[in-house]
């Protein structure tokens, strides 16, 4: 338990939330566009992992891996959005539903496409070495996946707080039917914001399968931990899935280094007590 | 008007389950024992969805807890496997209801999806105990009951076990129609009509839905004690998010609102689990497609459809509204 303890789990641990952030921000944002549970959330990270793999099977090219795998994923959800989600109306029950059935066609998909083997991307070689500051290794790709996030949030950010379009969304958040009625096409900004959200979680996938790995039940392991932190974060925020992305990223990796018995409860505890305390989450609005 | 029709048929199909089963193959006998312990926990989860309104997502965990704590006495103390059964039962249904005391505090309070989302959480959090508490729950390994109790009668026989199943699960359904046939029942389907209505006539709309989850927590309890024996392991798998969003979809299949439907949703999820999935590898391509279709195209569930093809005076349910059919309720 000497300093260098804390500083590498500290330091593992917001690389982690960094990973959380891509997978939970889009997550949130449907949430808080749509009032859609998206079940099938996992499945988006899951697939861009696998569409990843075949492309750099085919290209060798890991750079060209992230973005592709991404805008697929991105191409998937804007497709399951328009075709399936949007003629349910508002009926979060039968959406859900529809969701995790999705969760299960996915994953039967994935299966019979990739196998089930357990699989890694690997990175380039300059991203799996490790710098060496004040005497701490640090492996120069949890740098990059905290720089990603940084990245994507800024970009996420800057869209939300300085365009027109991030106006219309935040509009959307607030009061939908009041969007309607100022003349925001809302069904437009939900196909954008489904869309959006599945790329994120595609390129969440990429990143965290050099990682997490690339496997069949990583949609159903990884989509909890998601939840958890739109839910401390409040669902709909943007800064939101931000700290709780910090903070569930901290909360795993100290909760199985000190208490691994008990180390999805100090995961889960602290939601717990937001949800009885705030139920809309830290940066949640009712 | 014709619910004494329903009865007899309810009845006589009860009474096929009862006869044919004993005399199907060893592996049906599973099955529908299988089914019947699945078809006590989408009924608990009917109270909550089809009269109170509230989605649950983590039906799962008090199943859970039954089933854990059967097996943990049943490893540990060796508790539960002669006529303290008995107790053990109880002591589910107590921790079953104990659990959900608990999280209806959190829960209960919000609407619509906010409550899918916190139960979900409230799911999560048994699940990560269970996966990770490994000297008590045995981790991702899960816990190997010994055979199952025998006090004068051998439940080690499946076809002796599928009877104690059926009986419980005959018991439960019964209980459960009482309930929702009270003054009680009646006031959830108030509330899931109106809340604000029922308030203002003077219901605390709060605690009758508290009560309600605490009374489909103490049936999931059920469902987990005889689940652990019927099983024989208990794990992590059987407290996933995927067996509450499977007694979920088995309340949408057959009907919300009408506790048999849930039962028949039961039967089908279950056979599609494990009798498909032992025949194609391909299975979960239909359970994914059920999902999808019978959320898009049967929106009053099975139950609905002989009201359908009579062309009900009920008015057909509008696109994205899934409420249960008055006829199936009164």
């Amino acid at each position: 338990m000497d300093t260098q303890f804390w500083v590498i789990q500290a330091f593992n641990g917001l690389s982690y939330g960094a990973l959380l952030f891509l997978l939970a921000s889009g997550l949130s944002l449907i949430f808080g566009v749509m009032r859609i549970v998206n079940l099938a959330h996992g499945s988006f990270f899951l697939l861009g992992g696998y569409v990843a793999l075949t492309v750099i099977w085919t290209t060798g090219s890991w750079l060209l891996a992230l973005p592709v795998a991404a805008l697929v994923i991105a191409v998937v959800g804007l497709l399951m959005e328009r075709v399936f989600l949007r003629p349910l109306g508002f009926d979060p029950l039968r959406q859900v539903l529809l969701t995790v059935g999705f969760a299960f066609l996915f994953q039967q998909a994935a299966l019979d496409i990739w196998g089930g083997d357990n699989r890694d991307i690997i990175p380039p070689g300059m991203l799996k070495e490790s710098a060496v500051i004040g005497g701490f290794h640090f492996p120069i790709y949890r740098v990059f996946m905290i720089g990603m996030a940084l990245v994507m949030g800024l970009i996420l950010w800057l869209t939300m707080e300085k365009t027109r379009l991030g106006a219309m969304i935040r509009a959307t958040v607030d009061d939908a039917e009041m969007a309607r009625g100022v003349g925001i096409d809302t069904s437009r900004v939900s196909m954008f914001i489904f869309a959006l959200g599945a790329f994120l979680a595609g390129l969440g996938g990429v990143i965290g399968g050099a990682f997490l790995g690339v496997y069949p039940g990583l949609d159903f392991a990884i989509l909890p931990i998601a939840f958890a932190v739109v839910i401390i974060g409040g669902m709909g925020s943007l800064a939101g899935a931000a700290v709780g992305s910090l903070l569930v990223g901290l909360a795993d990796n100290f909760g199985k280094a000190l208490f691994p018995e008990i180390s999805y409860f100090t995961l889960y505890a602290p939601m717990v007590l937001i949800l009885a305390l705030k139920p809309t989450g830290l940066f949640g609005r009712e | 008007m014709d619910g004494r029709r329903k009865l007899m048929i309810l009845a006589a199909a009860l009474l096929a389950v009862l006869l044919v089963t004993p005399h199907s193959g060893s592996y049906i006998i599973v099955l529908v024992t299988h089914a019947l312990i699945f078809a006590i926990l989408a009924m608990s989860l009917d109270i909550l969805l089809g009269f109170a309104g509230l989605p649950s997502l983590g039906q799962a965990a008090y199943l859970g807890m039954g089933a854990y704590l059967t097996a943990i006495l049943a490893t540990r103390f060796q508790f539960g496997l002669d006529w303290t059964f008995w107790p053990v039962v109880a002591l589910g249904i107590v921790i079953g209801a104990a659990t959900a005391a608990l999280f209806g505090l959190f829960s209960v309070h919000a609407g619509g999806v906010y409550f899918l989302m916190i139960t979900l959480a409230l799911g999560m959090c048994v699940w990560g105990l269970a996966y990770r508490w490994n000297s008590l729950t045995g981790g991702d390994n899960g816990i190997v009951l010994p055979p199952r109790p025998a006090f004068g009668i051998q439940l080690a026989d499946d076809v002796t076990f599928f009877y104690l199943v059926f009986g419980f699960f005959v018991v439960s359904l019964a209980v459960l129609y009482v309930l929702v046939k009270s003054p009680f029942g009646r006031s959830l389907v108030g509330i899931r009509e109106n809340e604000l209505r029922m308030r203002i006539l003077g219901y605390n709309t709060w605690l009758h839905k508290y009560i309600a989850f605490i009374i489909a927590g103490g049936f999931g309890g059920l469902a987990g004690v005889l689940w652990a024996h019927a099983h024989g392991l208990v794990s992590p798998e059987d407290v996933v998010l995927a067996t509450s969003v499977d007694a979920l979809l088995m309340v949408v299949l057959g009907g919300p609102g009408t506790l048999v439907g849930g039962a028949i949703g039961a039967g089908i999820v279950v056979f599609l689990r494990e009798y498909l999935s032992t025949l194609v590898p391909w299975w979960q391509y239909v359970l994914g497609g059920v999902y999808v279709l019978a959320i898009l195209y049967l929106p009053g569930g099975l139950m609905s459809i002989p009201e359908r093809i009579r062309g009900s005076r009920a008015p057909s349910p509008r696109p994205g509204e899934a409420k249960p059919l008055q006829s199936a309720i009164h």
